[in-house]
């Protein structure tokens, strides 16, 4: 390949280049290949050869252990409560951010983000310093003979808290790009409050809420450290999947941990793909928002 | 009062979700709070005693587990998990608990022999061979050779690692506090990687390759060996070590308030019984009834928590405590 006809091709695509040879750009190309096998593909193809090292009828036995199918329940049942509550939550809160200014509107954005920058160890302490028995609410729960922590609703909990970021902050920058002209437009037309956003606001987002929806699903079912303080690990009711295949692990099962792993990683293919669409329908409608 | 109505409300919100979990099942269940190596121990003897008390007194019961680290898993008691019987490494875990109030005190003479129905010790799991020819605790100190521990300050296993080899340094003609003190710093001074529980540092030695020698509960070095290949590790029960005393009790506020107390005890007394003995065994843990035959090599001479260190707690006081000797001889160069 000569530079020339690199030339016109990024002159073509009207993309001005820093004219580097192709040995380099080649080059850059392979090595980021390199890394992305090596730290995405490999690790994936580990996972699944190990599942299925002893064959299919071992790796669905795995899968229908008794407690590992109730990690599984436990698991899609806490993403089934934490990602509608999120999604509720992530729309209003963007929406108010977006479309309107008040007081405290930037401490509302830092407030969401608070889960990202506190690590998910300190995540689940936070709920036992209020819910466990020497809590805040610990004695008022004794007395009334209420679990939350060590139960269910505590793993939820932590759940949430720890997912809470991820639909809101990917609304609030397409509802900001998008401004505001074309809910004042229906407003004006004569459309009423609620009108206004299931036909106006809600298609222009959706794509945005797919893949923060996504997002959010995959980190609720995956998430560990959070919901492993708060779980009290008693087997066949408290774990969820991950702490289902570290107890696997330890345990020297390591068909059965890769192969409940395996459930795990292909959630995050299937999250892959579909957040792959998502991104692709979201930068196409900022684009267009951009331009008019 | 605002703020109280409203945390009442959240605790309302909150707390119909728990009821609907809580209340399906109408048999017994039991929750046994345990440390790392009881999982297969206990899964099988679970069944065993379910057996046992359906034909003593028809009901069913269902003994649910949950292990891991002994100070963690006490520390989640103590935090409100739901445990009818805690099985744990040691009893300054279990004292822990007695302390919030939620176990009678003198709860170590409830049952017998200081209420550990079984005993185990610290052994050596080596590669195959045993190329670096370790035969005895002083064999760990030697140069070059790399020794596998968790944590003492978050593993019970670790604990007992770290006083075994204190108690060896300690019973060597002219031995004392400052030779163990030297003793246990050099030793540690061979330690590449501290896990933090007991099972961690099983995966390090066996899964990762990494060191000669790995410092274990007895029955967890046999169970490696079992589950992971006898062709390429070998054990080396040295001639002294430390007798470790795995103490067991029901939670009096749990079992009270829950109805369960008569066969959370039942539970526990049945590890005494033959059968529970012979479940011990079987996982290769001390049964404490000697007519109950055992593959396990004999130890010459144990040492124990209670003659060659005070008991636990002033164990725990002087080395394990912060700023204790532990952290003393790590903060001295014990691991980089």
């Amino acid at each position: 390949m000569s530079s020339t006809t690199e030339n016109h091709t990024a002159r073509h695509n009207g993309i001005r280049t820093v004219g580097e040879p192709a040995i380099v750009r080649w080059l850059l190309t392979a090595v980021a290949m390199a890394f992305l096998a090596l730290f995405l593909a490999l690790p994936l193809a580990a996972v699944f050869s190990q599942a299925f090292e002893k064959g299919w009828q071992t790796y669905l036995a795995a899968l229908k252990e008794p407690d590992t199918l109730a990690a599984v329940k436990l698991t899609l049942l806490t993403a089934a409560v934490a990602v509608p509550f999120n999604l509720a939550f992530g729309v209003v809160a963007s929406w108010a951010i977006a479309k309107f200014s008040f007081p405290g509107k930037n401490l509302l954005i830092t407030l969401i983000d608070l889960p990202f920058s506190v690590s998910p160890v300190i995540s689940g302490l936070i709920y036992v310093l209020i819910f466990g028995r020497q809590g805040w609410l610990g004695p008022w729960l004794e007395a009334h003979d209420l679990k939350i922590i060590f139960a269910v609703p505590g793993i939820i909990l932590a759940t949430v808290f720890v997912t809470f970021p991820f639909i809101a902050r990917e609304l609030i920058p397409l509802m900001e790009s998008q401004g505001k002209d074309e809910e004042e437009a229906a407003i004006v037309l004569g459309a009423s409050g609620l009108q206004t956003f299931f036909r106006v606001t809600l298609p222009n987002i959706r794509w945005g809420i797919i893949y923060g929806v996504i997002l959010c699903n995959a980190r609720a079912m995956g998430e560990f450290g959070a919901v492993s303080v708060v779980s009290g690990h008693i087997r066949g009711m408290t774990n969820t999947v991950p702490l289902q295949v570290e107890i696997l692990y330890n345990e020297y099962n390591y068909t059965a941990a890769f192969a409940v792993a395996s459930l795990l990683a292909l959630l995050a293919l299937v999250t892959l793909v579909v957040k792959s669409v998502a991104e692709w329908n979201v930068r196409r409608q900022m684009k267009s928002q951009e331009r008019g | 009062m605002k703020m109280g109505k409203v945390t009442t409300l959240l605790a309302g919100l909150l707390a119909t979700l728990g009821v609907a979990t809580a209340a399906s099942s109408a048999e017994i269940t039991l929750l046994n709070v345990s440390y790392d190596p009881t999982r297969e121990l206990y899964s099988d003897y679970n069944i065993a005693f379910a057996k046992y008390w359906q034909k003593k007194s028809g009901d069913r019961v269902t003994v649910k587990q949950s292990h891991g680290g002994a100070g963690k898993q006490a520390r989640a008691v103590i935090d409100g998990l739901e445990a009818d019987v805690v099985t744990l490494a040691l009893a300054y875990d279990i004292d822990a608990i007695a302390e919030k109030g939620l176990i009678k005190p003198g709860w170590q003479k409830e049952l017998p022999h200081n209420s550990s129905p079984y005993t185990s010790t610290i052994v050596f799991l080596v590669r195959k061979g045993n190329p670096k020819q370790v035969r005895n605790w002083d064999d760990l100190v030697k140069p070059g050779v790399s020794v596998i521990t968790p944590n003492p300050k978050t593993s019970g296993g670790a604990r007992w690692n770290y006083l075994a080899a204190w108690g060896f340094a300690l019973h060597q003609k002219g031995g004392n506090e400052a030779k163990a003190r030297e003793f246990v710093t050099k030793l540690f001074k061979n330690v590449p990687v501290l896990d933090s529980g007991a099972r961690g540092s099983t995966n390090t030695f066996v899964q990762r390759g990494l060191g000669d020698v790995l410092l274990a509960w007895e029955n967890e070095a046999f169970l490696a060996i079992n589950e992971l290949g006898p062709d390429k590790f070998e054990i080396v029960t040295p001639p002294e070590s430390i007798l470790a005393e795995p103490p067991v009790t029901v939670i009096d506020k749990v079992v009270d308030k829950r109805g369960t107390r008569k066969v959370a005890e039942e539970y526990l007394k049945y590890l005494y019984s033959d059968e529970g003995q012979k479940i011990a065994a079987r996982h290769y843990y001390r049964p404490i009834n000697a007519k109950i035959p055992t593959k396990l090599a004999k130890i010459k001479k144990f040492y124990t928590i209670d003659k060659d260190f005070g008991g636990w707690r002033s164990a725990q006081k002087i080395h394990f405590a912060d700023g204790g000797v532990f952290d003393q001889i790590v903060g001295a160069g014990g691991r980089k």
